[in-house]
């Protein structure tokens, strides 16, 4: 490329360190989605038979429904019949000890600690309990005995079905229903795994829990489904992660997260997502399409959605907040870097049903390379949200001059009781910027690791502080060579 | 200390200086005037290492060092100063951030230990207040919603913590109120000293009144056209530039 800001465009490689793959033997289904396939993995968690008919209905639906083409992304169409819906490594285990050590190691080498052992010797480290879920299936969830003393339960939703029927058949699908979206229809169908919450009343979650996803065998879709729930006057953080290797191939990823919280519970949900984001020339990585959404029903009840999102070769996502309670509050703050050729549209949807309902909106998009990030939001204000307040503030960052930054608000006021306010703004790092911090002794990577992450401050700070950390260096590592 | 040899340089594919000679010495203020275009700031920007510029021959050296052969921050990092003519906004990054940044770029280049925080605070501090930049300046974004005044204050502020060898003022004057002039002005008279020189780039002999230099010159196009003492910024401001033609 040449312009005025060659400088800043060159040398766009990028170091994905994650993208190794795991040698283990694992069972694979076949390519291919239809009864028998749904039957399959409904079977291979000894499922009930209103779960297995709960399955085949979204199946039923999903059938019906064609993708969703309005938002600003562009891929080839996805056959669906090529993609496995169901892959876990052999050697399942039955406790922490009997985990593959190949599996240990991953983990290991990832940061995620599948141990309890270096956390309870640790004093400075913060406890974090942590479910791994390797393809399908998870393979291990740590501090659960711990978890179970202070009466919250943390464990694989398959596990959960089992366990606390009566919670998974009440609100699974409450706040996601299957007919929700093209792609939550097709996780009704097919998930395999994911973690379940449950707060008991009056209960604050002892540690932040943790669920860390990991794709890797090739062609397998990643379908896992997330239930937290808060009940009154709980607390609970939970923060998720997410790495695939690096193949040459497209990915999907189609999860569904449901959250609910009771009167006066609140729920923060934090993402770290780095999914392989594809090589420079955009092949590759992960179709992220995730629906996400969280319920306050209870009165005074919050939900806050904090996410840094760098990974991906498309990412489709907008955590949501259905404010029902009255007084109940929703937050979300979102940090969405792409670089290369990555497309995101990601944002939130803030719905104010109950009154005096306040929600806040802080979207940071940072394009690089030759990538396309667009925010989509909806706010709506129904007509008994009388005193329900909304702030937005939506700002992008590009690096380069190749790259496109895009916002879609939609504001829907119902009632003249309501206040809803938005900002926007747009900036650029420039050469310029670059040659002011070069004149100050200040290198480019330097400089362009600083602007981010003054951009990103108002963000990072609603992150757990260690994952601050870690969300700070990850941007820094994504953006590498992303100036020359 | 600062010597160019024969100086040629385009902006874009335009040539602009066609052959510049200047030696500057410790201790010393030279002003830099010329009309419009003669490359008074083509000078400045190529000595920094601004983008944009190519340098077809000649030479420029620090202290012996070939300042061409450095990327924009080693040259920096060696003690070479600019002061920007529009000095830009750094939305988001405050500006003790980006002159902690600066400062350890400097002192990490130079051996010198880093600064602790408190330390950097103390200095940082003392030298915004004598600029007349109030408290809440240093939690605010790099020159982000500042006057122009403002803006130009906070280069000679960052001229004072960086202490260069060489600082080249690109038409610092400009845009500045009278109080302003006299502000900037007094920080630059405490930063002169025997160690270092300084480069102004003017086009009114009024700053010189108040940084009183060594040393003028008068660019035409491209070159040094005459060279002088300060009285004779004076006789500019009274006869123009017109008389003074590029020398064959």
């Amino acid at each position: 490329m040449s312009g005025p800001n060659a400088a800043v465009g060159e040398r766009l490689a990028q170091d994905y360190a994650a993208g190794f793959v795991t040698d283990i033997e694992s069972e694979t289904l076949p390519p291919g989605l239809n009864e028998a396939t749904v039957r399959f993995i409904s079977g291979k968690k000894n499922e009930p038979a209103w779960l297995l008919a709960w399955r085949l209905q979204a199946l039923a639906r999903w059938r019906k429904m064609t993708p969703p083409q309005w938002a600003h992304v562009t891929f080839p169409p996805i056959d669906f019949d090529a993609i496995s819906y169901y892959s876990a490594p052999k050697q399942g285990p039955k406790s922490l000890d009997e985990v593959d050590p190949e599996l240990l190691r991953t983990y290991e080498k990832l940061g995620i600690p599948l141990h309890e052992r270096a956390a309870l010797a640790g004093v400075e480290t913060p406890q974090v309990a942590v479910d791994a879920v390797f393809d399908s299936v998870s393979v291990a969830t740590t501090f659960k005995e711990k978890l179970r003393e202070a009466g919250v339960i943390f464990c694989p939703i398959a596990e959960a079905v089992r366990e606390c029927p009566e919670l998974v058949q009440k609100y699974l699908g409450s706040v996601v229903p299957q007919s929700d979206n093209f792609y939550a229809a097709l996780n009704s169908a097919t998930f395999s795994d994911g973690s379940f919450v449950y707060v008991p009343k009056h209960t604050r979650c002892p540690m932040e829990l943790s669920t860390y996803f990991r794709i890797n065998a090739a062609n397998t879709g990643q379908f896992e489904r997330t239930l937290i729930i808060a009940d009154e006057g709980s607390y609970v953080s939970y923060l998720e992660g997410c790495t695939a290797p690096m193949r040459d191939e497209n990915q999907l990823h189609a999860a569904v997260v449901e959250l609910v919280a009771l009167n006066d519970a609140e729920i923060k949900y934090s993402t770290v997502q780095n999914w392989y984001p594809g090589d420079e020339q955009g092949r590759g990585g992960i179709y992220n399409f995730v629906t996400k959404r969280g319920a306050c029903l209870g009165a005074r009840s919050k939900i806050s959605w904090t996410q840094v999102e760098t990974g991906s070769a498309i990412t489709w996502k907008y955590p949501s907040v259905v404010l029902r309670g009255d007084g109940s509050v929703g937050e979300f703050h979102s940090v969405a870097l792409t670089n290369n050729r990555q497309q995101a549209d990601t944002g939130t949807k803030m719905l104010h049903i109950g009154r005096d309902t306040k929600s806040t909106i802080v979207s940071k998009g940072i394009s690089a390379g030759r990538s396309q990030n667009a925010y989509r939001g909806r706010v709506l204000m129904n007509p008994g949200a009388s005193g329900a307040r909304n702030y937005t503030q939506c700002d992008s960052l590009l690096i380069g001059d190749e790259c496109g930054a895009h916002t879609f608000p939609h504001i829907e006021s119902r009632t003249p009781e309501a206040i809803v306010e938005h900002e926007a703004s747009t900036s650029k790092v420039s050469d310029e910027h670059l040659f002011l911090c070069a004149q100050r002794g200040i290198d480019a990577e330097k400089a362009v690791s600083m602007i981010v992450n003054g951009f990103c401050k108002e963000v990072f700070r609603e992150l757990p502080m260690e994952f601050a950390v870690e969300a700070g260096k990850l941007l820094e590592v994504s953006l590498e060579g992303a100036v020359g | 200390m600062l010597r160019i040899e024969n100086l040629h340089a385009n902006a874009g594919d335009e040539p602009i200086l066609r052959g510049v000679n200047l030696v500057v010495r410790p201790g010393e203020v030279h002003a830099l005037m010329g009309p419009n275009g003669s490359g008074k700031s083509t000078l400045a920007n190529v000595i920094a290492g601004r983008p944009g510029y190519e340098v077809t021959a000649g030479s420029v050296s620090l202290d012996g060092v070939d300042l061409l052969a450095l990327p924009p921050e080693e040259r920096a990092q060696q003690g070479v100063f600019m002061a920007f003519q529009y000095p830009i906004e750094i939305p988001g990054v405050s500006n003790m951030e980006f002159l902690k940044a600066a400062l350890d770029s400097r002192n990490a280049a130079q051996g010198r230990p880093e600064l602790s925080a408190l330390q950097f605070l103390k200095l940082a501090r003392a030298a915004a207040e004598r600029l007349g930049l109030g408290p809440e300046f240093g939690k605010r974004g790099v020159n982000e919603g500042f006057s122009g005044g403002e803006k130009k204050r906070n280069e000679i502020l960052q001229m004072l913590l960086l202490e260069p060898r060489l600082a080249l003022l690109d038409e610092t004057d400009s845009g500045l109120d009278i109080d302003s002039l006299g502000t900037v002005a007094a920080g630059v008279n405490a930063f002169a000293g025997e160690d270092n020189a300084i480069v102004l780039v003017t086009h009114y002999a009024r700053l010189l009144e108040h940084i009183v230099p060594d040393h003028v010159h008068v660019l035409v196009a491209g070159r040094i056209a005459r060279s002088g003492d300060k009285s004779f910024a004076l006789e500019i401001e009274a006869k123009g530039y017109g008389w003074l033609t590029a020398p064959a």
